[in-house]
């Protein structure tokens, strides 16, 4: 979080409410939707961005909302001030993913088509990015060229989508786990069982992002989600869901917006994502808490890849580069509060808030990381029945 | 296409001579329903055909012009369908409760006041309709004053809670569709010859048979036009069982929405919106064609 931040907590946790991250995911968020249901042809300002692209010497970027250090005061994000200064390259920095499905769904055609999609860098997670890699949609990474790429976390080297990361490189990452309000719980959560305590009945929200929802439902199920798990022993986590939901006990699936119903009371208890709790925490005087579960949480990360469309490679991949130096990394994750993917980072820490250097949210511990589970990539036919079931399971 | 000879007749009246002016005067806009809604929907019925790519990615379909796909869709959704329409409907008749005293009271009895009280009708429009909705979320919510009041008066025990559902849905769509049905109904309220009431009244008819005999049927438009213009958006709408329903009270706009971006699951999306055009299209046809309002047409 920025120091001498002008806003008061309650107006950034609007403005957060607002644009977070996550924002815009499902729930609440799925409403953004509209605006792309009419922007379904793909015709983004593909004028400017041709011409950008001819321009030498620029980057442009697509990420989430608040996912890059940024200096209210001066209006600017510091780390890629300083990056410009230093490499002459432009970067066009846009929050403009909001949620993997609606902005795959707006590029998708131009990708197909091999138009340019006015991004040389794009921010997705795994499971899309998966999708990307497997359609041909990004370009191969020059392992020379991004000399820093040894410093990514052991346990982010090497994932099912993209072995061996010559497609991707992890932006951040972060937990599901439990999230609950510690007044009113004061024993807090450990466990699956504690979480659909009869008392917290009605006032249980889960999130739309099936992966974590599921993979802490399958986890508590004794099945390991990075295994090649069957239909079957899917379909019985999906039950355990629906049994939850039309029983009473799930008020809602949504995306980030569980952390509005937890500060206005609606919600006592979440599965919802560490970064936000975190947040949540520092902002309400540690009125909230979060853990990962006892059976095993997800791990999730958001990969930097250069779309197929792309032609300024070169500077995309500097651009990588540069946010895989430890010190760089470290100043981005004082800022977003996610794991921050970068070895060495922990120690620049010390120098910037020796407090969050010792996060287990920011820098989790061998242990934290050996209870989180990476769930596994699923095949598009696997995706779509998983999906169709969850969807269905939550009342769609 | 009456309405084009109609236009057409018109327009040559006015020039006094016959030609293309008045077809050019109507290019903008039939250009405009060409590009953007003629298209589009052939486009939609074009993709609700379709079937997945055999051993394909996600998202990739193929024309094999299915038309078990409606039938697929409809027996996957039928909850949701019923639920739209009960959720719309109960919108409905909420709105014209509400609305027909408020246009009544407006029309024929707020004096100086009338253009003041129509401001005030419209106003919730300067505000965007998602944050009117979320606004609900928190009057509803624990931390409004609703529920605690209500516990405190033990209407509702301490458990109970208002929003995340379907009286809370409901409650969203009629407050989202009031003012439109409030102004039609202000509209023909408003256009009633005073005299006609005289004459009723002078007819020695109370104030009910007035109001059943001469003012109902004088306002007719105005609430076929309201309950139209309310009901249609009512039925199709996703944000109010988004934001203020559970996962029991969802409609069929949500599931649309997640079949087109969460399932990748064009071809049903696109027939589950054939569908619900078609479903009101046919209960909006019959509902006018009942109520005999030619004039609407």
């Amino acid at each position: 979080m920025p120091k001498n931040n002008p806003l008061s907590p309650k107006m950034l946790e609007l403005v957060r409410a607002q644009l977070s991250r996550r924002g815009v995911i499902a729930g609440v968020g799925s409403l953004g939707a509209a605006g792309l249901l009419a922007g379904c042809g793909t015709k983004s300002d593909s004028k400017t961005s041709l011409s950008a692209s001819t321009g030498g010497g620029t980057v442009r970027w697509a990420n989430w909302t608040l996912y890059l250090d940024y200096d209210s005061k001066t209006k600017s994000y510091p780390t890629l001030d300083a990056f410009q200064k230093e490499s002459g390259i432009k970067v066009s920095y846009k929050e403009d993913v909001d949620d993997n499905d609606s902005f795959y769904g707006k590029v998708q055609g131009q990708l197909k088509l091999g138009q340019d999609i006015g991004y040389d860098i794009v921010t997705l997670t795994d499971w899309m990015a998966g999708r990307w890699i497997r359609l041909g949609y990004t370009q191969k990474l020059d392992a020379a060229a991004i000399p820093n790429k040894v410093n990514i976390l052991d346990k982010l080297a090497t994932v099912g989508f993209d072995n061996g990361r010559n497609n991707s490189l992890t932006w951040q990452s972060g937990f599901a786990g439990f999230g609950w309000n510690k007044q009113k719980l004061p024993g807090g959560i450990k466990t699956v069982d504690q979480l659909f305590a009869p008392a917290n009945k009605g006032k249980i929200e889960v999130l739309s992002e099936m992966r974590d929802t599921m993979g802490i439902i399958l986890q508590f199920q004794g099945v390991d989600i990075e295994s090649n798990f069957t239909e079957a022993q899917f379909m019985n986590g999906i039950d355990f869901l629906q049994k939850k939901i039309s029983d009473g006990f799930i008020r809602k699936v949504v995306g980030n917006s569980y952390k509005e119903d937890l500060i206005s009371g609606d919600a006592v208890a979440v599965i919802g994502w560490s970064g936000d709790m975190f947040q949540l925490a520092t902002e309400n005087d540690g009125k909230f808490d979060f853990a990962v579960p006892e059976s095993g949480g997800t791990l999730w990360s958001d990969n930097m890849m250069i779309p197929s469309t792309s032609k300024n490679k070169l500077n995309a991949e500097k651009v990588m580069n540069y946010y895989y130096e430890p010190a760089v990394a470290a100043q981005v994750a004082a800022y977003v509060n996610y794991i921050c993917p970068v070895k060495g980072a922990q120690a620049e820490m010390e120098k910037i808030d020796p407090k969050l250097a010792n996060s287990p949210y920011i820098f989790p511990t061998a242990s934290t990381l050996k209870t989180t589970k990476v769930f596994r990539t699923l095949t598009p036919a696997e995706e779509t029945t998983f999906t169709t079931a969850f969807q269905k399971a939550t009342g769609n | 296409m009456a309405f084009l000879q109609a236009a057409a007749t018109r327009a040559t009246s006015f020039t006094g001579k016959k030609g293309r002016l008045p077809y050019l005067l109507l290019a903008p806009g039939l250009f405009w329903l060409f590009a953007f809604f003629v298209l589009p929907i052939l486009n939609l019925a074009a993709t609700s055909t379709q079937t997945p790519v055999v051993g394909g990615d996600t998202g990739q379909f193929v024309q094999t012009f299915r038309l078990a796909n409606y039938i697929d869709a409809f027996n996957a959704s039928r909850e949701q369908f019923a639920r739209s329409f009960i959720y719309a409907t109960l919108a409905t008749l909420l709105a014209l409760a509400i609305s027909y005293p408020l246009a009544y009271a407006i029309a024929f009895r707020s004096g100086k006041f009338k253009n003041f009280l129509l401001v005030l009708v419209v106003a919730p429009f300067f505000v965007s309709f998602l944050l009117r909705t979320v606004a609900w979320k928190q009057i509803l919510g624990e931390s409004g004053f609703v529920v605690p009041t209500l516990r405190a008066l033990h209407i509702i025990g301490p458990q109970t809670t208002l929003t995340a559902s379907a009286l809370a849905v409901v409650t969203g769509m009629t407050y989202n569709f009031l003012p439109f049905m409030t102004l039609p109904l202000y509209a023909s309220l408003e256009r009633i010859d005073p005299r006609t009431l005289e004459a009723s009244n002078d007819l020695y008819a109370n104030g009910v048979t007035t109001f059943r005999k001469v003012t109902l049927p004088l306002s007719m438009p105005g609430v076929v036009a309201g309950t139209l213009l309310t009901f249609i958006p009512a039925a199709g709408d996703y944000v109010n069982a988004a934001i203020l329903g559970n996962p029991n009270t969802t409609m069929l706009g949500n599931v649309i929405d997640s079949r087109f971006f969460r399932i990748v699951d064009y071809p049903t999306a696109a027939a589950l919106s054939f569908m619900l055009m078609a479903a009101i299209l046919i209960l909006v046809t019959v509902y006018i064609r009942k109520s005999g309002t030619d004039e609407l047409v």
